[in-house]
């Protein structure tokens, strides 16, 4: 077990409703309670459809909630916080720049001077190995590469919270799983707090400290499950003895609620 | 009709309503332009009277007939072209780039060769939609999934049946669109000649009608051409879009 | 080399079918390849020749600035919500294929007989494709991108400037490219209809005086103006298209 750890991000009784056309309402997800402690991983899975994203939207600042408050480093979040990075789902690097312009987007627009500009984008191409790749541009990398370069571009802002949202569904499962490994990598040697949102819940189970299980619409928390995995830890924890269990409780909870999606059988 | 149906009805009429009132205002002179409902009641006594039945019929024919004269020739060349790759290979940037020259300026030649008659402007109008015709076909021979011919492999097709069972149905949405274009360039053609030199049609009773400071029927008539052409444009591109979202996978 | 090949071939081919028409039709119909030559080279020695052009070149230059500025306007305005791009875009297609020069005469009633009437007729032609293609390009931004925006915390300026105009610029360009040809197109038909001055002008008074040579010879220097205008828009095109 470790120590307490200071709490870095909150969300308490957080609900987002949305207006849909025609007068009616969507409960989307909520309420919803979540303590995120500094430096940890934390991941989220649940059925699709549940708010997963609408979680971190709220989160980052990106919508804000119907009901209820998030806070970040003690102050309410109003608008995207500065120390907050985002790798969405979908592609999100710019087709018209390279690589390396890419990388240096947010610093740039940010005022940073050059040559800072430069130290920081060097060290995150190299830290995502895509020094080979600085003057490529993204429709000549692949999937795995461009989300990459995503990452890296959340990384040179030295973010203090990094938020991924399903990053590596795109991609095939033996290049998650390397993806999965310098998501660590990157965890551990910036010491940021991390939250991921993944359907797999294999992925879930081996790369983060704790998993929060989200319920059917309107997604609430059913069950957050302690890996108790050590920091230095990768891929091949899937060997690991304790590895099966842990997947076994979190698909014994999300198997009834995926249930309900597919308005199917008893559970 | 959809909500953005609604919305685009009322902000046409919203429109049309304030020009109807900065006509009637004195905001903009008679001199310069109608109102909206004296051209209506202008269009309606042409059409009644009748005394450019003629021009009206002769427009419609040369329309049709350069439509029809441009889908088919533009049909059967986009067939023979896509045929003969070195010869498409070839002829690549004319097509590409032939809808940049102002291919009207050549309608002169025609009114010197043929004189000043039907011939003249049915051949400009053809020049001028055909190859919306030509590159509609290519592209739609071009779509045509591989998969569907390996099926008529399978099935043991010979060419003709292959042709129209197959390739058609699977090239009609381009072709259908091909027409649709080819049909929109005819009209500003025919209209346009019809404008600059002709003794016949709407486009010609426009110009006269200009020339002669007889701004009622005038814009009666360049009512009647952009009802008709919103009309038939309109209805084209809802086929149109009803094939695609049918036929595409 | 294999396309310079094509394209010579291209080139030849297109002139000996105008010498075959030329044999079949005669003389007084279709000028051979080699009489045009010798008809625009003596024009392009008189001034009057370049005043025309000039002219015309005046009245085009404006009419596409037109075009491109307010295209793109309008496009912008219109693509940034949903619903007015999808309002708006049968509108816009109706007017794009109404055949504009009816008119044609409006706008000599507005704008009197002068240049102001071709510079207004052809920037009518060419912002319709600007304003339609600017709009799509609009609506059609990466949703994604938007969120990055706001992610990254950019200002609305940032957004515009470094995400927005970067992501819309190939297709604005094709736009643009359109744009370019229906504007001259226009201006030379308001010119051939009512204008004393101006290549439209040189080749309707040809036409008049049943001088094929003449008229053949002014559409073969448009053409290959256009050509080449056309080719090199689509050269600047590739190098943004990514």
């Amino acid at each position: 077990m470790r120590a307490p750890a200071e709490i870095h991000a909150r969300l308490t009784g957080v609900t987002r409703v949305y207006d849909l056309p025609g007068g009616a309402k969507l409960h989307a997800m909520g309420p919803l309670d979540l303590a995120l402690a500094r430096g940890e991983f934390f991941a989220v899975v649940g059925p699709s459809g549940c708010g997963k994203s609408t979680l971190l939207d709220v989160l980052a600042g990106l919508a804000p909630p119907s009901a209820g408050e998030a806070t970040f480093e003690g102050k309410p979040v109003d608008g995207v916080p500065d120390g907050i990075g985002v790798v969405f789902q979908e592609d999100a690097s710019f087709s018209w720049l390279n690589v390396r312009d890419n990388v240096a987007f947010g610093l740039r627009r940010a005022g940073t001077d050059a040559a800072e500009v430069t130290r920081r984008v060097d060290y995150a191409l190299g830290f995502m190995g895509l020094n080979d790749f600085a003057g490529a541009y993204p429709a000549q990398l692949s999937g795995g590469m461009r989300q990459r370069v995503c990452i890296a571009r959340t990384l040179v802002l030295q973010p203090r919270l990094i938020l991924l949202d399903e990053p590596f569904g795109a991609l095939d499962q033996q290049t998650r799983l390397l993806m999965g490994d310098e998501l660590l990598r990157l965890w551990r040697e910036t010491g940021a707090t991390v939250l991921l949102i993944t359907h797999a819940l294999d992925e879930a189970a081996m790369l983060s400290d704790r998993v929060g299980v989200m319920s059917a619409r309107p997604g609430v928390f059913i069950d957050v499950v302690e890996t108790g995995w050590p920091r230095q830890r990768d891929s091949r924890i899937v060997s690991d003895p304790r590895f099966g269990g842990i997947t076994a409780r979190l698909w014994d909870k999300l198997r009834v609620e995926s249930l309900k999606i597919m308005g199917g059988a008893k559970p | 009709m959809t909500r953005e149906g609604w919305i685009r009805l009322a902000v046409v009429a919203a429109l049309v309503a304030l020009l109807e009132a900065l006509c009637r205002g004195g905001v903009i002179p008679r001199t310069v332009l109608l109102a909206p409902s004296d051209m209506a009641v202008s269009l309606w006594q042409i059409l009644r009277e009748g005394q450019h039945n003629t021009d009206i019929v002769s427009t419609f024919r040369n329309v049709a007939l350069s439509s029809a004269l441009s889908v088919t020739l533009g049909f059967a060349l986009g067939v023979v072209i896509h045929a003969l790759p070195r010869l498409r290979a070839t002829i690549e940037p004319l097509l590409a780039s032939y809808y940049a020259v102002p291919t009207f300026m050549f309608y002169p030649v025609f009114i010197v060769v043929f004189g000043v008659n039907a011939a003249a402007i049915i051949a400009i109008a053809v020049l001028l939609s055909i190859v919306a015709m030509v590159t509609s076909t290519l592209t739609g021979l071009d779509r045509i999934p591989a998969v569907l011919r390996k099926t008529a492999r399978v099935y043991r097709m010979s060419f003709a049946k292959r042709a129209l069972l197959i390739d058609l149905p699977a090239a009609a949405p381009h072709l259908f669109t091909g027409a649709k274009l080819a049909f929109a360039y005819a009209f500003i053609g025919v209209i346009a000649s019809e404008f600059i030199l002709s003794g016949q049609g709407v486009g010609y009773a426009i110009a006269y009608a200009y020339n002669n400071f007889d701004n009622r029927t005038m814009y009666g008539l360049m009512l009647l051409v952009i009802l008709a052409a919103v009309t038939a444009n309109t209805a084209l591109d809802v086929i149109d879009r009803r094939l695609q979202t049918r036929l595409r996978r | 080399m294999r396309r310079l090949g094509d394209f010579i071939l291209l080139v030849a081919g297109i002139v000996v079918a105008w010498q075959g028409l030329h044999w079949l039709a005669g003389d007084v119909a279709l000028t051979s390849p080699w009489r045009t030559l010798l008809r625009l080279g003596a024009l392009m020695q008189s001034e009057t020749f370049w005043g025309h052009v000039a002219e015309t070149g005046r009245a085009f230059a404006a009419a596409v600035a037109i075009s491109l500025a307010g295209g793109v306007g309008i496009g912008t305005l219109l693509g940034l919500s949903r619903t007015s791009a999808i309002v708006s875009e049968p509108v816009l297609l109706a007017l794009y294929s109404l055949p504009k020069v009816t008119l044609y005469p409006l706008v000599l009633l507005c704008f009197g007989l002068g240049i102001s009437a071709k510079i207004a007729f052809g920037a009518m032609h060419g912002l319709i494709p600007v304003a339609i293609f600017t709009m799509k390009a609009i609506l059609q931004i990466k949703p994604v991108y938007w969120r990055t925006a706001r992610a990254l915390r950019l200002t609305p300026r940032q957004v515009a400037l470094t995400v927005a105009l970067p992501a819309v610029l190939p297709e604005v360009l094709s736009g643009a490219r359109l744009g370019f040809s229906l504007s001259l197109l226009g201006v030379l038909i308001g010119e051939m209809f009512a204008s004393k001055r101006g290549l439209g002008f040189l080749i309707t008074n040809a036409m008049g005086l049943g001088d094929i040579a003449t008229i053949m010879a002014v559409a073969l220097f448009i053409s290959v103006f256009a050509i080449a205008a056309n080719a090199a828009l689509l050269a600047l095109e590739r190098t943004v298209h990514r």
